[in-house]
């Protein structure tokens, strides 16, 4: 009896192993996706940031080439954090748009100088009311969006360098 | 009152199972009432939950139908699975991220009035998190609600 | 070159590790005592090579090297100091190498400071050590590097998560960490003596106060990271049967066990086999506890990093590990002679009591711990919370205290039933008595648990106190002052639960500034909310003052918090700490018309539940001293006889 009853606790553990393996195998809770993906662009129009940078309007995202808009502030640390990854999307050929949040022009111009600027234009958003229309609800965000306005992808947080592949494969696909 | 020395090994080896029996036997009962079974409210419509029973319930806060009465601390908001709505109330501090058009994975438990009375809503500090309970589902882009995947 | 110099240390700590493990093999195989003297030192320098390599990345974290992955993706150079040190184990990597230094420093403990035991089972010991060691530097090296670089490195880092942003990170998880791989050291003594066949009471004597500093760590630990939870996560709850806390309190409940079985071991030469498979037992729930929160199979509310690729690496261990050392238990423990017999009405008896009823716990917390595990293997989606724990585990718990009172007051070998009456008669009294008067003061007011909970506390008390009763206070030893600490710290620990779930008031009101609220005799004034800015978070606060009575008003501060890296909202709850309780204020969201919300509780007596858990690991550190001391002394006296 004792030495059948010996082997149990191997046994018991084999069940448990058997669970948690099981329990390894199923899959993992995914991420919802914005509501804004789809949809176009809202319309908007805002005055320069920077002082080496145009102005940025909605209808700029209409003219054919898929661009990203990218939602930042020189007050943020993890969006200087995502610059070599926007710098490096910017030399794979890749247009960046961007909206400075709550900035002043002095420190949006400094940001620029310390960590590069990959930017075309840049839009500033100083009561963040452009930035909520996007359903954006904090820096950095990076869109994707198509040559006619449409919202193609949304990243929350900032851009990892595992990240620019998939984003340069959004842009391709798009063209 | 000596054991025999031959047996006194042999007890112990069935003392300790008889242990580890009462603890399953134990468990099993004790689960059997209080384990928390995880329900839709389309689930929770047709298979029916008696009230006091503790359940979780889970599915998206219906757009327009989340108000707070009175007192200021209570709130109230339907759940729905695009094939049934539950009424639900809430006492106490609603987390951040509780809010119209969110999932949300309530425990608590059914009124005899049909709605449901939430002691904990659960929210992730990540308003992107999808809890597992809710796998199955897609997000539907145009009209923002959940929907169970073909 | 400082990351770079901590990977070296860790590649030849990993390589020392595979020496020492030869060199047992050798030993073992070729009854060779002798290599021993040569595994000491293997083993030190593999404890301090460890050592080092944690201390090179606790200075990367300090001086926020961000080109260093772990650091940039963790830590930021605004943080205060303290959490950039604790955020060295803030993370996955991190914590991994602390698991790994705690093992290798135990490892050369073990090495250095062991005397007691048989060579070839200290041999064996360090062998089984080297080879648990090996795995988990594989772990290390091969899927969880905490020294890799950036190539690019970004300007600053990303910051720790909030809830992580508090003087609790610097204690708890250093602390649970040592008490959970100390654990390792009973593990590595258990496989020893199933290799070379000894299991006796030497061998339990020379085990014992590993298991003691291991499990005093343990305490300690659960008992930081309870209250931690408690001020941190604003549910005025203290323990919420999270699987990530039962992965903690599961190790514990088998050490616990394992103390008092080898205690029998030691003294009485009984329980052989049973104790082996607890110490077996006690390591292989730190390691399944380590893999269900790193594994992310189970949901938590605490904060954890999760990847179910390193779940499947942890499983590959569990497996190779805990399956190795229960096929070796089966195969061995046949051929280890049965110890010792004893009577029915003996301490040893109530000691194989307290033993089976921890481990009727450890298995009603594994089974409600996984049932939803099992439940999803068939396509119930199920959660287990407090009902199932508090149902089950609380009655269990009361019989079981009630036993650790009777324990200490039966003699060793064959009591009298009469005598250990006699004995009882007082705890026996005031358990009555407590019965009586709680009845008659508060029947009907508070649920049967807590009632119980409070008498059954007051007994215990009573009954951990006696076995000093009539003895000469100065000349008792140092281990009995450590047994009775801690017994009577469960009773003070019992009592502070009890507590707190019969008398707490909670009350959940919104509020304009300017507004008074009176609860549980308290009196709160909420002045005004006011935004505040710290380090790196801003917070709305709301400024009141609470008085008692005819007391003076004291100001206190609950918070919301908003964290900007990442982006956090946190609740810091005000705490005021009176004799008598806790009051416990938290500041919700706003409501209509300027209203806010708050929630307040009145704790009476919460404050015994970690004061009741210091007082068990401080009478765990009295009984580790006790015993040592004992050493010195008998090792002295026989120096002093021999010249």
């Amino acid at each position: 009896m004792t030495r059948t009853l010996i082997w149990l606790p191997l046994l018991l553990f084999l069940a448990f192993f058997g669970l948690f393996a099981s329990g390894l195998l199923k899959p993992d809770d995914h991420l919802i996706n914005s509501r804004l993906v789809g949809q176009p662009l809202p319309a908007f129009s805002l005055p320069a940031a920077a002082s080496d940078r145009p102005a940025l309007d909605s209808t700029e995202f209409a003219t054919g080439k898929p661009r990203l808009l990218n939602i930042f502030a020189s007050w943020c640390v993890p969006c200087a954090a995502e610059a070599p990854q926007l710098l490096a999307l910017k030399q794979a050929g890749v247009e960046i748009d961007a909206i400075a949040i709550r900035d002043a022009r002095p420190d949006v111009d400094r940001f620029l100088t310390r960590y590069g600027n990959p930017y075309t234009r840049i839009g500033l958003d100083a009561r963040s009311t452009v930035q909520m229309a996007l359903g954006s609800s904090g820096v950095p965000e990076t869109f994707v969006v198509d040559g006619r306005g449409k919202i193609l992808h949304q990243h929350i947080g900032d851009i990892r360098a595992d990240d620019v592949p998939d984003i340069l494969k959004i842009v391709k696909d798009a063209r | 009152m000596a054991m025999k020395a031959k047996h006194q090994r042999l007890i112990l080896v069935l003392a300790a199972l008889a242990a580890l029996i009462a603890a399953a036997l134990l468990a099993a009962s004790a689960l059997k009432d209080e384990a928390a079974y995880f329900y839709t409210p389309s689930d929770a419509k047709t298979k029916g939950v008696e009230p006091g029973k503790a359940i979780r319930l889970g599915g998206m806060v219906v757009k327009g139908s989340l108000h707070r009465l009175p007192d200021g601390v209570t709130i109230r908001f339907d759940v729905t699975d695009n094939k049934a709505i539950v009424p639900a109330k809430f006492t106490g501090i609603a987390p951040d991220l509780f809010r119209e058009g969110s999932g949300v994975v309530a425990e608590g438990a059914f009124d005899p009035s049909g709605t449901f009375v939430a002691t904990n809503l659960l929210a992730k500090h990540d308003e992107r998190y999808m809890p597992r309970e809710l796998e199955g589902m897609t997000y539907d882009e145009k009209s923002h609600e959940l929907r169970k995947a073909k | 070159m400082i990351a770079e110099a901590g990977l070296v240390a860790l590649w030849l700590a990993a390589a020392l590790a595979f020496l020492q493990l030869a060199l047992a093999w050798f030993g073992l195989v070729g009854g060779k005592d002798e290599l021993l003297e040569a595994m000491r030192p293997v083993a030190v320098t593999q404890g301090v090579l460890t050592g080092l390599s944690f201390l090179l990345l606790i200075t990367l974290f300090v001086q926020s090297d961000m080109s260093v992955a772990l650091v940039a993706t963790n830590s930021h150079s605004m943080k205060p100091w303290l959490y950039k040190v604790a955020g060295t184990w803030g993370n996955h990597e991190g914590s991994m190498l602390l698991w790994v230094t705690v093992m290798g420093v135990a490892g050369g403990a073990v090495a250095l400071f062991e005397r007691a035991l048989r060579r070839d089972t200290h041999m064996a010991t360090l062998g089984a050590q080297a080879a648990i060691s090996l795995g988990f530097y594989a772990f290390l090296l091969f899927a969880s590097n905490p020294f890799a670089r950036l190539e690019t490195p970004p300007p600053d880092g990303q910051g720790l998560n909030p809830l992580l942003q508090d003087p609790g990170l610097a204690f708890h998880p250093p602390t649970l960490y040592v008490g959970y791989v100390g654990l390792s050291v009973a593990f590595s003594f258990a496989v020893g003596a199933l290799l070379t066949r000894r299991v006796d009471a030497a061998f339990a004597k020379a085990m014992r106060p590993w298991v003691l500093a291991a499990w005093i760590m343990l305490t300690l630990g659960i008992t930081a990271g309870s209250y931690w939870a408690y001020y941190e996560l604003g549910w005025g709850g203290w323990w919420f049967w999270d699987p990530v806390e039962n992965a903690s309190l599961m190790p514990w409940l088998a050490a616990t066990a394992l103390l008092h079985s080898a205690t029998v071991l030691a003294t009485r030469d009984a329980l052989r086999a049973w104790t082996i498979m607890l110490a077996v037992v006690a390591f292989s729930m730190s390691m399944v506890g380590t893999f269900l929160v790193r594994s992310g199979i189970l949901t938590s509310v605490h904060a954890f990093a999760v990847d179910p690729q390193r779940g499947t690496f942890i499983l590959g261990l569990l497996a190779l590990y805990i399956g190795g050392a229960l096929a070796l238990f089966a195969l061995r423990i046949g051929t280890v002679r049965e110890g010792q017999q004893f009577e029915l009405v003996s301490r040893e008896t109530t000691l194989v009591i307290n033993n089976l009823l921890l481990t009727v716990i450890l298995g009603l917390v594994l089974i409600g711990t996984l049932y939803p595990l099992m439940t999803e293997a068939f396509g119930h989606k199920v959660s287990v919370g407090p009902p199932y724990f508090d149902r089950i585990v609380g009655p269990i718990t009361l019989v079981l205290v009630m036993f650790m009172a009777a324990g200490p007051l039966t003699r060793w070998r064959k009591d009298r039933a009469k005598a250990v009456g006699t004995r009882m008669l007082v705890p026996a009294i005031v358990l009555v008595v407590a019965f009586v008067a709680l009845g008659a003061l508060a029947w009907g007011r508070m649920g049967i648990l807590p009632f119980l909970g409070l008498t059954v506390a007051a007994a215990v008390a009573v009954g951990s106190v006696a076995p000093l009763w009539k003895r000469n206070l100065r000349r008792t030893p140092l281990f009995n002052w450590g047994m009775v600490i801690a017994h009577l710290g469960c009773a003070v620990s019992l009592a502070g639960m009890a507590s707190d779930s019969a008398f707490t008031v909670e009350k959940l009101v919104a509020a304009k500034p300017g507004d008074t609220i009176s609860t549980a005799g308290w009196t709160l004034h909420f002045d005004r909310i006011v935004p505040v800015a710290g380090d790196n978070w801003t917070a709305l606060q709301g400024d009141m003052t609470v008085s008692r009575g005819n007391g003076a008003a004291v100001a206190i501060h609950p918070q919301s918090r908003f964290f900007t890296n990442p982006p956090t909202t946190t609740t810091e709850a005000a705490l005021l700490t009176r004799w008598d309780g806790q009051l416990y204020v938290v500041l919700g969201q706003e409501a209509e018309q300027g209203r806010w919300q708050m929630r307040i509780w009145w704790k009476p007596f919460v404050t015994l539940i970690w004061l009741g858990g210091i007082m068990i690991a401080l009478g765990g550190a009295l009984a580790l001293l006790g015993r040592e001391r004992r050493g010195w002394v008998m090792k002295i006296r026989k120096r002093r006889a021999m010249a």
